[in-house]
């Protein structure tokens, strides 16, 4: 009951910020429309598993920019699907067949790139093109379709924790946290009251976001909305109830934007727009314990690979564990300013 | 008479910095008991204390019976900040309406105590404009609103006056002495010295002690003063 009071006038003082809301919903379709017109591909060594492939044709890979390995094709089906592999060349007696994982343009570009400059070495007369295949995606995939889904994840975590850490930090510096403390509120129902107020804000935000990539952007999809939706949705909770706890820590709006290179731009490097596999393995073991790391991840299942829940139900686990950890903090931090 | 503060050598410290030291007081049903005293004396960081913000250091603190903290009474307790605790995007009603249901308000008693409490602080015509359009002795009376909305059976008021002019400070002081008479306990702190002598009862505090306390009629009469100012300044430099 308490909580709806809080939810209302978290809302009501959304509605009367204009600036803040359009920050929220504009900026991320803006950069978003930016990022559709800007990016543009890299070198990356992809991986290669041949099954039965004549040899000049196999010693032809190996001098290309690639890792060749051999095994048998169900061996070779198996880390495809892992996204161990990036593609795998099979052999049925006249001709090859390349089947792709599909799901990162960066890989499937520099797989065909190897396959041309191979062809063109070592074969005098043209040989037949290799049939291609993906496992994922489709040709037409290209690096905005790859990052979009972390994108889309990483500008409701943003400015969800900018906007819901300020207005919490607010809270504090305009006294009225004080207030409010010194009625019998609980302190789980504050922050219970702030996280229905912006969750229900960011269900719409995360609406727009995803339908303004996937219908007018042409973002890749293959997924359901809903489950994007989830995911958003799932996100933007850890990001307000992340912010939110570090406002505790800020004595100001300015130093609550301090946090953002310390605890967001981290968060971009984990969470799938670079290639991990090029990454030392400590280095990747920090992303574990970003919330972003796990929403791109599940994002990109949807979206890219139109995997189901059971396959992302994981990353949902523990995006909402992230959530209990931050609010259960959060809770606790407020005991600086009420033991009680 | 009902004891319904009692504070008992309470002592608060900020890190190393001691700001509250051994206050022992005690404040009866439907008394308005006056906290006097200079800038950084430790008025605030008591009433916190009273309201249950704060948690001694030593000592211990009850309202209505009951060692504070305590949510239930919490309840029955209203406060008003010295600092303007109020949503400035939220037009004076909205905020009123927002502390009414912390409270645990219905709807159409909302409706009835807002109208109530906005006749006592006169802010009925410009209720409904946003808060960061209002001067600041507005604010101080929407704050003051908003602690009497629930009908606390204890008041408690840093620095209510701050701001207000003459004639609508005469008037709140009117309001005070009704919610007195309907058995109110009112805690307020000051250093408006004409205003603590309205006070039933005077604790005045320096440096985090209380250096004298009783009825402005006794303290002055004690040492032969005229003014509370003159009472004051006589305790303070026997502190010294
Ligand atoms: N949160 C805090 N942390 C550290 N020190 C504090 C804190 N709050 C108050 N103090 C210190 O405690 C002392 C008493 O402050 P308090 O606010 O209680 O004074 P006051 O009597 O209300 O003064 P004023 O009349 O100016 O409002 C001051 O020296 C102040 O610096
Ligand atoms: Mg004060």
């Amino acid at each position: 009951m308490r909580t709806a009071a809080i939810i209302k006038r978290i809302l009501r003082q959304l509605r009367r910020d204009k600036r803040s809301l359009a920050l929220m919903i504009v900026a991320p379709l803006f950069i978003l429309t930016l990022m559709r017109l800007v990016l543009d591909g890299d070198s990356y060594v992809p991986e290669i598993a041949v099954v039965d492939l004549p040899s000049p044709m196999v010693d032809a890979l190996e001098e290309q920019e690639a890792e060749v390995h051999h095994m048998s094709e169900q061996e070779a089906h198996e880390e495809l699907r892992n996204e161990e592999l990036d593609a795998m060349i099979t052999w049925d007696g006249s001709k090859s067949e390349v089947l792709l994982e599909g799901s990162d343009p960066t890989a499937n570009g520099a797989v065909q790139q190897v396959l041309q400059q191979a062809m063109k070495e070592k074969t005098a007369q043209p040989a037949p093109e290799p049939e291609l295949k993906f496992l994922h995606g489709s040709e037409e995939l290209n690096l905005f379709d790859n990052t979009g889904p972390v994108l889309i994840g990483f500008f409701v975590f943003f400015f969800v924790f900018i906007v819901g850490g300020i207005s919490f930090l607010r809270e504090r510096t305009q006294g009225t946290l004080e207030r409010l403390l010194s009625t019998p509120l609980k302190r789980w129902e504050i922050v219970l009251g702030y996280l229905g107020g912006f969750g229900f804000f960011t269900i719409i935000q995360s609406i727009i976001i995803a339908a303004f990539s996937i219908y007018v952007l042409n973002m890749y999809m293959s997924g359901a909305f809903w489950h994007v939706m989830l995911i958003t949705f799932l996100l933007a909770v850890a990001a307000l109830s992340l912010g939110t706890l570090l406002s505790a820590y800020a004595n100001n709006e300015f130093q609550m934007m301090q946090f953002i290179p310390l605890v967001i731009v981290p968060q971009v490097f984990f969470s799938g727009i670079f290639n991990l596999e090029t990454m030392e393995p400590w280095l990747r073991a920090i992303g574990k314990v970003m919330p972003l790391t796990y929403g791109g991840e599940a994002l990109r299942d949807i979206m890219i690979r139109g995997k189901g829940f059971a396959v992302f139900s994981d990353e949902v686990y523990i995006l909402i564990a992230f959530s209990i950890l931050f609010i259960a903090l959060n809770i606790l931090a407020l005991k600086r300013h009420r033991t009680l | 008479m009902e004891t319904v503060i009692e504070l008992d050598y309470i002592a608060h410290s900020f890190g190393s910095e001691s700001v509250i030291k051994a206050i022992d007081m005690t404040v009866d049903k439907g008394e308005i008991f006056g906290l006097l005293g200079p800038s950084g004396a430790g008025k605030t960081t008591l009433v916190k204390i009273i309201v249950g913000i704060l948690k001694p250091s030593e000592g211990s603190a009850s309202v209505l019976g009951t060692p504070m903290p305590s949510l239930e009474k919490m309840k029955n307790i209203g406060f008003m900040a010295q600092s303007d605790a109020l949503y400035s995007e939220l037009s004076g009603r909205e905020n009123l309406d927002f502390f009414a249901s912390i409270y645990g308000l219905s709807k159409s008693e909302r409706k009835e105590k807002i109208q109530e409490v906005l006749e006592v602080v006169d802010l009925t015509s410009e209720i409904d404009k946003p808060v960061e359009k209002f001067s600041g002795g507005m604010k101080r009376r929407l704050s003051l609103a908003a602690s009497i909305l629930h009908q606390p059976e204890v008041l408690i008021l840093d620095e209510p006056t701050v701001g207000i002019d003459p004639v609508l400070r005469q008037s709140i002081w009117k309001e005070l002495k009704i919610l007195k008479e309907k058995g109110t306990t009112i805690i307020l702190t000051t250093h408006v010295m004409d205003e603590a002598d309205k006070c039933d009862r005077l604790a005045l505090i320096r440096e985090g002690y209380i250096i004298a306390q009783g009825t402005p009629q006794s303290l002055k009469q004690g040492i032969g003063a005229n003014t509370i100012e003159e009472a004051f300044l006589h305790y303070g430099s026997a502190v010294q």
